[in-house]
């Protein structure tokens, strides 16, 4: 009489206790009396128990704490960093933004009043420029993000280890630009964008070193990460990606006109 | 749930921002550790710790006092790797089965292999597993982590991750079968139980 072995699915279901519980009577009762299914079982069980939390351990750097502290501490104070905090909280932007509304709905029936009512886009044509206009908005701040970043570098590196760099004020100016940072790598990320945010995770690396260096420390202390911005053309590399995106910007927005009816 | 923690919690939740530091600091290494093994990917886990304790510090006020933090912590955890998993790109990792065969048959024929208790221990067999796991697919990697690590029922881990039962139970099948690959020449060669009994399962 042919023997229904067990299948390797159905050991790994029973390793993981997830057979049904009409099934696991039959699966026991045929490891108990099946020497091959039961072998094969019990190298199943070695691999598996050889598998444990410590082989897949990986240890994070001595300073991972003080590193972590650094980038998150900026994101925990919204409200006294982020723009968006600026213009809820300032009267100043919201006169503006009185302004700018007033501004627009004149020029809006301005426009309707001077010139004959055009052809309605299409869903698809909106889209894509809205699309486009998320997309130009977004590299004008990666641009500006990029320019920013590279005048912090730039000071770094100018300081030598005996120069009287003021740390705390790099401390602090790293902080910020690390929490920009990080939305905008991981928006590049997102949108595929692997030069970009290759070169915005080595511009982290960097800043958040600056924003983890000891309070009470010198420019000495700053001397690793001045190294560092050497050695991998740091600077050359922020320098032709922020070309790249400016060249980019000035590429017209294409006019997705809809059909006219 | 330790002293220290609660009075920290406490403390953080009027502000503190020390107290969230201490918390930072005692637990981002274990989030760390179980981000990098749902990721594969030591950036990805730098970010999902980031997200974690970012998370934690929003909802520190619907966090229970009698709970333990570290566990609470965990549970953020898990659900930021996943979304990070589910958000980015379908990477797939660079190693395919046929890859996974060779390495497995050349390994086999080592001439001289030391005891499997020897080997388990071995830092060799560690580094064999961690290459394992980086073959592995993003989802199956995330199953398999959470129903052999984490003790997620296949349920569960279906919720979790948007798959269906069937699609679950065949991430981990996979995944099994890739680590078995890899690891069985070292941990669990043929015995003689299965040799004497003069037959091959089918």
């Amino acid at each position: 009489m042919a023997t229904q072995h067990l299948t390797d699915d159905d050991l790994i279901l029973h390793y993981y206790g997830e057979t049904s519980p009409g099934d696991e009577r039959q699966t026991t009762g045929h490891l108990q009396q099946c020497g091959l299914c039961r072998a094969e079982y019990t190298r199943l069980q070695r691999v598996l128990a050889s598998i444990d939390e410590r082989s897949l351990a990986m240890e994070p750097g001595p300073a991972f704490e003080r590193t972590v502290w650094a980038r998150l501490e900026p994101a925990l104070e919204p409200a006294r960093r982020s723009w968006v905090g600026w213009l809820l909280t300032s009267p100043a932007p919201l006169g503006l933004a009185a302004a700018v509304v007033v501004l627009v709905v004149g020029a809006f029936f301005a426009g309707r009043a001077l010139s004959p009512a055009p052809a309605a886009p299409t869903a698809a044509a909106v889209a894509a420029a809205a699309d486009q206009i998320r997309e130009r908005i977004l590299l004008s701040d990666v641009g500006e993000h990029l320019d920013r970043s590279q005048m912090a570098l730039v000071d770094l590196v100018s300081g030598d280890d005996n120069s009287t760099l003021d740390i705390a004020s790099e401390r602090s100016r790293a902080e910020q630009l690390v929490a920009d940072n990080r939305l905008y790598r991981q928006t590049a990320e997102e949108t595929g964008d692997v030069l970009l945010s290759q070169l915005l995770d080595e511009i982290e690396r960097v800043l958040t070193d600056v924003a983890a260096a000891p309070e009470a420390g010198s420019s000495r202390d700053l001397a690793d990460v001045r190294r560092r911005i050497e050695s991998r053309d740091l600077l050359f590399k922020v320098r032709v990606i922020a070309s790249e995106i400016r060249e980019r910007q000035k590429i017209p927005i294409q006019r997705q006109a809809g059909p006219r009816s | 749930m330790t002293h220290t923690d609660a009075a920290a919690v406490a403390l953080a939740r009027d502000g503190d921002s020390e107290a969230f530091r201490a918390l930072v600091e005692r637990h981002s290494r274990a989030v760390f550790r179980l981000a990098h093994r749902m990721t594969g990917n030591a950036s990805d886990a730098e970010d999902v710790v980031q997200e974690t304790f970012l998370k934690a510090y929003r909802q520190l006020s619907r966090f229970e006092s009698r709970a333990n933090f570290g566990t609470w912590v965990h549970r953020i955890a898990v659900n930021c790797s996943i979304d990070l998993i589910r958000a980015r790109p379908h990477r797939e990792a660079g190693h395919d089965a046929t890859d996974l065969e060779q390495f497995g048959a050349a390994e086999a024929t080592e001439p001289t292999l030391p005891s499997p208790e020897r080997l388990m221990l071995s830092a060799e067999v560690q580094g064999r597993i961690s290459d394992a796991m980086t073959s592995l697919s993003k989802m199956e990697r995330a199953a398999f982590v959470l129903r052999h690590f984490e003790g997620q029922s296949i349920d569960e881990i279906s919720r979790a991750l948007g798959l269906k039962t069937n699609a679950t139970k065949h991430s981990i099948f996979r995944a099994v079968k890739k680590m078995r690959q890899a690891l069985e020449p070292f941990v669990a060669p043929p015995d003689n139980e299965s040799l004497t009994a003069g037959g091959t399962r089918s």
